[in-house]
């Protein structure tokens, strides 16, 4: 089975190298996207859009649809994870472990045994013996605010500079997910529940299907943001602009959601309880 | 393009793809495939596609090593085979 395995990929890798050959070369000016689709772009973009970086105008706007379909994508993976992973209702774990934080000593509790009520002093932890390190704890909540303003600057900057909604929510995301893994599961859970990014990441598609449905609503094709222009009470140029950014805000949400939520149940095999 | 770097980084690439896939710790292999994908990011802007390389550099060597990470953390570190 191995070495049928082996043959396949070998022909199959064989084939995609033989095939390379009939490519265009890095940079060719006379291969036929070259001559025919780029220089459209690139010579209309600015007075279509009056955005400087092109990839963001075609992302966003020449190839909308694509976008707004990969953007259900995301979700829908989103979706897929919860339905493969998470268990609802589940039996208490066979023990719990508290934390005094005045002292650092770990307390263990077994099942029936009666729990701490005053969260103040006690802390709980993982079972799954996670290192207390303040150091790592501090740096993380110190640097988690500034990697989500990068995020947001990658979010709004997309027009002008590499990145847009997708880098951007990607790293709002991790953000979230490195606090979720310095401190732990239950502490984000709490900050960001699974039903608010269950929420939000249906609402980023909803924000951009909804910009969509608004053009139809004014009087054009379906995600031709030019009809906008009385929405923003700017000239259509401008409105395209403009709409780039909301679709960009919309793709931006529901990434940074679904990265979340993802990881929520693939840290605590669904359980979300306790986490990695 | 600068040709040694190109070949620089694509046997990179290589080595990075063919260690994922054939070490036998599935930790070890999380982290070669995010530095494969990093090496794909360095090649995407060698080749002056900024944007793809971002969104290699944030999903592929970042959230994506992240949930291997906790998908190996979770399930086991040695494979079958």
């Amino acid at each position: 089975m191995k070495a049928l395995g082996l043959v396949a990929a070998f022909c199959l890798g064989g084939l995609l190298f033989y095939i390379s050959f009939d490519f265009p070369g890095w940079g060719d000016a006379k291969s036929p996207a070259s001559k025919h689709v780029s220089p459209y772009y690139i010579e209309h973009t600015m007075e279509d859009t009056s955005v400087p970086n092109i990839v963001t105008a075609v992302l966003a706007d020449y190839r909308g649809y694509d976008t707004l379909f990969e953007t259900a994508v995301i979700f829908s993976a989103g979706l897929a994870c919860f339905f493969l992973l998470r268990i609802p209702e589940h039996k208490a774990p066979a023990a719990r472990f508290y934390r005094h934080l005045a002292t650092g000593i770990t307390f263990r509790i077994e099942k029936g045994g009666r729990l701490p009520d005053d969260t103040k002093e006690f802390e709980r932890i993982d079972s799954v013996w996670v290192p207390y390190d303040v150091i790592i704890n501090m740096t993380c909540r110190l640097v988690v605010p500034f990697i989500q303003l990068f995020a947001l600057y990658v979010i709004a900057h997309g027009h002008h500079s590499p990145g847009g909604g997708f880098q951007g929510g990607v790293i709002f995301g991790a953000a979230i997910i490195l606090f979720a893994i310095s401190n732990n599961l239950r502490r984000t859970l709490k900050q960001m529940s699974e039903q608010t990014s269950a929420l939000l990441g249906s609402l980023g598609v909803i924000i951009y299907a909804g910009t969509g449905m608004l053009c139809v609503l004014l009087g054009a094709g379906f995600l031709n943001y030019g009809a906008l222009k009385s929405f923003f009470g700017v000239d259509p140029v401008a409105a395209r602009s403009h709409s780039i950014l909301m679709v960009e805000i919309g793709v931006g949400i529901a990434v940074t959601a679904v990265m979340v939520w993802i990881y929520y149940n693939l840290s605590s095999t669904g359980k979300q309880d306790e986490g990695l | 393009m600068i040709w040694q770097l190109d070949i620089i980084i694509l046997s990179m690439v290589i080595i990075c793809g063919i260690a994922a896939i054939s070490i036998k710790d599935l930790l070890g292999a999380a982290i070669m495939f995010g530095a494969y994908s990093f090496m794909m990011c360095l090649l995407w802007s060698v080749m002056g596609a900024v944007d793809v390389a971002f969104t290699e550099a944030s999903v592929g060597a970042g959230v994506s090593t992240v949930f291997f990470v906790a998908a190996v953390f979770r399930t086991t570190r040695r494979t079958r085979d």
